[in-house]
């Protein structure tokens, strides 16, 4: 109603497109659809697929030779039963607006990534684990049913009982079933918007191995910082971070300060990320937690699941290159894996910003293509250098490939079929389930 | 035409929220913010299925009671039905928000009256008969809240939305009136002026960058001015002074820009 106020004109004094990638590579035209309800159809122009918050790091949520159908004005509660916790919301809402609504009644989000502006759908389709992977699985682990709409016309309902291979399919299935609608899951009863937080220095990845088999008991959080650029006596150093909700009651519910935080203005320029300024980050990040915030303290939800929440578009400090992330998993049997790729990237010198590491768990998540599997993660971001990048993203392959490991695709922007096929088997499976009108460009790429 | 529902049988509501248009993208976030602080709601758009979803999510939301009634509110001749379906609710609602509006488009109007008339009934006359039995209520009992959404593009008539931009200058200037007329009776009379929403509506559109706001946010700005009482805002703030601007250009040079 209020949106065409200078005509045309918006469009050429607004060039970007709304609808990018996180991981900020440069972007393709998208063509888009907004439905305002969810009894809407599908778009006609084919292929469709659908697009969340823009959390993906690479093209699993573009579709540039189709369309995509944007989900956040999906974003009402259709049922919110505060005594049991079961909550029933529209795909486009965000973890973040859940909070708010549910939090005061004492129910926490089952599993939640690291940033809270993503999506219901986005959360089902890319099956998001957190930092209590190894006591609660994946987000699907939680999901009792959720609507699909088919490019046939059909509203599926599935559930772990109906349409179970559709449910299956669906969950980490990168929006390629269907549009989902709605999901129904099982909130966590907590006490407290508080977290209890206990934080530890270790070195080497032995002594982190060591700290969360010990930590899997005690607590229902954790997850590590590692440095990735320190070499010789520093090399595999890192911070453990384990939690657990506060029981002291006393502290209140609120989900109050969650929001906002302060904007990147813009992108940085690419110079202003080398070698120098990301080994300074890394030795301050390091010395800055072991001398100022080791042992235990309590802090505020968003400041232990979200640290980079409050900086919003943080993705801008990489420049207008953009970046790549590099999340992977080897099995437990395989851990020396882990070591083989550290070791390669202080080789290269393409030291990474953020790396985080952690335990993931033995719980299996219905989701046939879920990522998540028992052992080591790591999360490792590479300021965008072209071909010296590619490179070494390629060379992590061949390490990660024979070790068994897997590749996370909601951060991809890169790898290839046949990389994608060895971590995947099961993608032909999968694959059966595929709405024939949806694809994404991401799908293009590793399917081939 | 008017459908009757209320979900919560709770008892007579008070100092209700009364919000026509609560399935547009705005409307639907100012009731959120009301249902966040535990208030009676009573919502009005023309979509059953859509208000319905609307009202289940503002009542998940905290709402104390969400009364919907389905009604075309560019219908006139329902407008005298409506004021009584709502009085019969909440003799005394605390607060009025006007959201509905149609975007017209404006080649359409160069080249059909009825086109042209259709948004300008829509956007300006059937908001001043929707009206007038409210602020007659208003003056009479001294006190209740009136705010009202129009837009930057009633500043100043452009050759790309100038019938859009007549009914909302229009309703602009209404707003005054009532103002100056009701600032005696001590009402709350605020006309909103937003820019570029990022809603539905405007999906076609490639956007991006600070001049595009939030739904959320501009519900935000509009719930902040009605409780403190102001008379007149722009949202984003800063598209007073690009306004400013826009004004100020002498007409022997604006009529030559494609605006």
């Amino acid at each position: 109603m209020h949106g065409h106020c200078f005509g045309r004109l918006s469009s050429s004094l607004l060039p970007v497109s709304a609808y990018r990638a996180w991981a900020y590579s440069p972007p393709k035209p998208q063509a888009a659809t907004r439905p305002a309800w969810r009894n809407a159809g599908l778009p006609e122009r084919n292929p469709v697929l659908p697009f969340g918050n823009g959390r993906s790091y690479g093209d699993s949520c573009l579709n540039s030779t189709g369309t995509v159908i944007d989900s956040r004005s999906l974003d009402h509660v259709l049922e919110f039963d505060r005594k049991t916790g079961r909550i029933r919301g529209e795909s486009g809402l965000l973890l973040a607006s859940l909070h708010n609504i549910t939090l005061a009644a004492g129910w926490f989000v089952p599993v939640t990534p690291g940033t809270s502006y993503v999506t219901l759908g986005g959360a089902l389709a890319n099956d998001v684990h957190g930092k209590n992977h190894h006591r609660d699985g994946c987000f699907g682990n939680h999901v009792l049913a959720f609507e699909l709409c088919r490019s046939d016309g059909s509203r599926v309902i599935c559930s772990p009982t109906s349409n179970e291979h559709l449910f299956a399919a669906t969950i980490g299935g990168l929006g390629l079933t269907g549009f989902v609608t709605w999901v129904e899951f099982q909130l966590l009863p907590v006490e407290s918007s508080l977290m209890d937080v206990n934080t530890r220095v270790f070195y080497g990845l032995d002594e982190f191995m060591a700290l969360s088999a010990e930590s899997h008991d005690s607590h229902q959080y954790s997850v590590a910082w590692l440095d990735c650029v320190a070499s010789g006596k520093n090399f595999g150093r890192g911070i453990f971070i384990q939690a657990n909700h506060s029981q002291q009651s006393a502290a209140g519910l609120s989900a109050s300060g969650s929001g906002g935080g302060l904007p990147v203005p813009m992108d940085f320029p690419g110079w202003a990320l080398n070698r120098v300024s990301v080994r300074a980050f890394n030795e301050l990040y390091f010395h800055k937690h072991r001398l100022m915030s080791l042992g235990d303290s309590t802090q505020p939800f968003q400041r232990y699941f979200y640290p980079l929440d409050s900086l919003q578009h943080w993705n801008r400090i990489y420049g207008s290159g953009g970046f790549y992330q590099y999340q992977f998993v080897v099995p437990l049997t395989n851990t020396e894996a882990l070591t083989e790729v550290l070791k390669r990237i202080v080789r290269s010198g393409q030291g990474s910003f953020l790396a985080v590491l952690k335990l993931f768990g033995s719980c299996q998540s219905p989701g046939l293509m879920s990522f998540p599997e028992e052992g080591p993660c790591l999360a490792l971001d590479f300021p965008n250098k072209g071909k010296k990048t590619l490179d070494l993203l390629d060379d992590l392959d061949s390490v990660v490939t024979e070790a068994n490991g897997c590749v996370y695709p909601a951060k991809d922007n890169r790898m290839s079929a046949a990389a994608f096929q060895q971590y995947f088997p099961q993608m032909n499976e999968f694959a059966q389930h595929i709405d024939p009108g949806f694809s994404s460009d991401f799908w293009r790429r590793v399917s081939d | 035409m008017t459908e009757q529902e209320s979900k919560t049988a709770t008892t007579q509501a008070s100092d209700s929220i009364v919000i026509f248009g609560a399935t547009s993208a705005v409307g639907k976030e100012v009731a959120r913010l009301h249902a966040q602080r535990g208030e009676h709601l009573i919502l009005l758009a023309r979509n059953e299925s859509a208000l319905a979803t609307v009202r289940d999510d503002l009542l998940a939301r905290g709402a104390k009671s969400a009364h919907v009634l389905a009604a075309d509110l560019a219908d006139v001749s329902a407008h005298a039905g409506l004021h009584d379906g709502i009085l019969s609710i909440d003799a005394k609602p605390a607060r009025y928000y006007v959201f509905y509006g149609v975007l017209p488009d404006q080649k359409a109007c160069e080249e059909s009256a009825d086109a042209a008339l259709f948004s300008l009934h829509t956007n300006f006359n059937s908001v001043v008969s929707l009206l007038t039995p409210i602020t007659l209520q208003m003056e009479q009992q001294g006190s209740g809240e009136l705010v009202t959404i129009s837009s930057v593009a009633g500043d100043r008539g452009r050759q790309s939305n100038y019938t859009y931009g007549a009914a909302k200058g229009g309703l602009s200037l209404w707003m005054q009136g009532v103002r100056n007329r009701l600032s005696d009776a001590g009402c709350t009379v605020l006309n909103v002026k937003p820019g570029f929403i990022d809603t539905p509506m405007t999906a076609d559109i490639e956007k991006g960058g600070p001049l595009w706001a939030q739904p959320a946010d501009v519900a935000q700005d509009i719930v902040k001015a009605a409780d403190k009482g102001k008379s007149e805002i722009y949202t984003p703030w800063f598209w007073r002074a690009i306004m400013l601007i826009i004004k100020s250009i002498p007409e022997v040079i604006f009529k030559k820009l494609k605006l």
